[in-house]
């Protein structure tokens, strides 16, 4: 029974490893395709619109409401300390460092790490990445790297769009609903947010896009077994992405934290 | 019965062998394997399969389902890696290359295959153009023209702007096979052509094959079950049984011959043990 136990441990363990290495060497080569190999530049123009301008509502109102429900329960709290006009820099502290690039690669994970999964699954089991290869194009020069490009400029651009509704909508709650004088508020907000929060956050989501493309790729393009296989595929990598942005947020916060010191000194 | 294990293309063929393909024959392989092994999971799919196919012939591989046909077809252009063996296209030995390095032998090589492997987010013209815009074509009006030349030679004008999801199954088969010859490779490898299509359909494209071959001097490798297609297309016939070439000869043979597995698979005759 143990025996079996250990091997169990065992297995899963090697698995994941043989999984990171799948990533890895998938990230290698399609870094190296990026300079090496010629742009397919309409490609890359029809990921950024697929990406980018397709993902703008859903991180409007993801970046707004979270703004205004953060800003509410920050000025119901720091009101009984009498220092609400503190709202501002902590909503924009909290959006710049943690919020604003978390929840908007969760959200580009939903909308976009699926379908990226989903489009080249069905390629996969429809041979339709075989008819690339036998037509001498590589799938990943065709299908990965425009789409890592694409995410690589898209996704700073969304955090901070995700953040900037996130702070109009707090500043909308906190001095129009809530009463709090409008100019203390600005300037606490700008006294406490610096520079190197604004870095941090894009910084963040720039590694969010790289984790989300190479999962959900690699997912697509070892898909299996039809249409099942195609949907086992597609969760899967919306799973494994939210996961890994959620755990990588964590080491990303101490390690930039180090690069980038919180607070003002 | 008649074992192929190096059969030398056309040093092969009997006298009896049809004079309109002979003309179009090179004595030199287009195609060679030696003792081709391939094994998926535990399962051994080809058990050192040995054939050669002459510049310019026609060679059709009959077999049951499952019997590794289509498997032989993809390690034959390189989307899949042997176990053991040999394959040299064009005087090449393709085994161990890259993805990259099969590039060179993939612009050489054509691939039909079986559900035409349409790229569904692209028009029947994108379609046949990929590989031409692939290999760098920027000229729209040279692009134009050998769309409108893969049209006529596949009986589908007026379709350029129809999306593979709005094609029957011998459209789609149809648009592959121009999306395949649209850079004139000197080799064509079918994977069932004609199956699950009608009688009708089935004639056009083994007569567009034939067109192919007779036009532009292309040598094919056809997988098929249709044995009226296999009598149609091909040159010479290899039977593969067991993940070897059980029999190899030309139509003219294989209807003439006694051995009671060929004459099962020609009949269509189940034995006790199916």
């Amino acid at each position: 029974m143990f025996v079996r136990f250990f091997t169990g441990i065992g297995a899963a363990v090697l698995a994941f490893f043989i999984y990171l290495g799948e990533l890895v060497l998938l990230a290698a080569e399609a870094m190296r395709s990026a300079i090496t190999h010629r742009m397919r530049w309409r490609l890359f123009l029809r990921q950024m619109v697929d990406i980018g301008l397709h993902s703008q509502l859903v991180v409007v109102i993801t970046g707004a409401f979270t703004g205004a429900v953060f800003a509410a329960q920050t000025y119901f709290q720091f009101n009984k300390l009498g220092v609400a006009s503190g709202v501002g820099a902590v909503v924009s502290a909290a959006l710049f460092r943690e919020l604003g690039p978390v929840l908007t690669g969760l959200m580009v994970t939903g909308r976009v790490g699926a379908a990226m999964s989903a489009e080249i699954g069905t390629m996969k089991v429809t041979e339709q990445i075989d008819a690339l290869r036998a037509l001498a194009v590589h799938p990943i020069d065709y299908l990965v790297v425009p789409r890592m490009l694409a995410m690589m400029l898209s996704m700073p651009l969304l955090v901070a769009e995700c953040i900037g509704f996130g702070l109009v909508a707090a500043y909308f709650v906190s001095v129009n609903l809530l009463g709090i004088n409008g100019p203390y508020y600005v300037a606490n907000m700008e006294r406490w947010t610096l520079m190197r929060d604004i870095i941090m956050g894009l910084t963040k989501g720039f590694c969010f896009a790289v984790l989300i493309v190479f999962i959900s790729c690699h997912k697509g393009l070892n898909s299996r077994e039809g249409a099942v296989g195609v949907g086992r595929a597609t969760t899967e990598a919306v799973v494994n992405s939210s996961l890994a942005i959620l755990i990588s947020n964590f080491f990303l916060t101490m390690l930039l934290n180090v690069i980038f010191p919180a607070g003002w000194q | 019965m008649r074992e192929a294990p190096a059969i030398e293309g056309s040093e092969a063929r009997p006298a009896s062998s049809s004079l309109k393909t002979q003309k179009n024959l090179n004595s030199s392989p287009m195609i060679e394997v030696r003792g081709l092994k391939k094994r998926i999971g535990s399962q051994e799919i080809l058990r050192g399969v040995s054939m050669s196919v002459a510049t310019g012939e026609t060679l059709v591989i009959i077999g049951r389902s499952g019997g590794g046909k289509s498997v032989l077809l993809k390690n034959l252009i390189g989307l899949m890696q042997p176990n053991e063996g040999e394959i040299c296209i064009d005087g090449q030995d393709i085994i161990g290359l890259g993805e990259r390095q099969l590039a060179g032998i993939r612009r050489k090589v054509g691939i039909l295959f079986q559900g035409g492997a349409l790229f569904d987010s692209m028009t029947v013209e994108e379609n046949i153009a990929f590989p031409l815009r692939e290999a760098g074509e920027r000229d729209s009006g040279v692009i134009e023209q050998k769309i409108a030349e893969m049209l006529e030679v596949i009986e589908l004008d007026g379709q350029q702007k129809k999306m593979p999801v709005n094609l029957s199954g011998g459209m789609k088969k149809r648009v592959g096979l121009a999306r395949a010859i649209i850079n004139r490779p000197s080799c064509i490898l079918y994977d069932e052509p004609t199956a699950g299509l009608d009688p009708v359909v089935s004639d056009s494209i083994n007569r567009l094959i034939r067109r192919l071959q007779e036009r532009y001097g292309i040598t094919s490798i056809v997988v098929t079950h249709d044995m009226k297609s296999a009598f149609h297309v091909g040159d010479h016939i290899a039977y593969l049984h067991e993940g070897r070439i059980y029999f190899y000869g030309t139509p003219a043979e294989i209807q003439a011959s006694t051995d009671p597995i060929i004459q099962d698979f020609l009949i269509g005759r189940a034995t006790i043990a199916d």
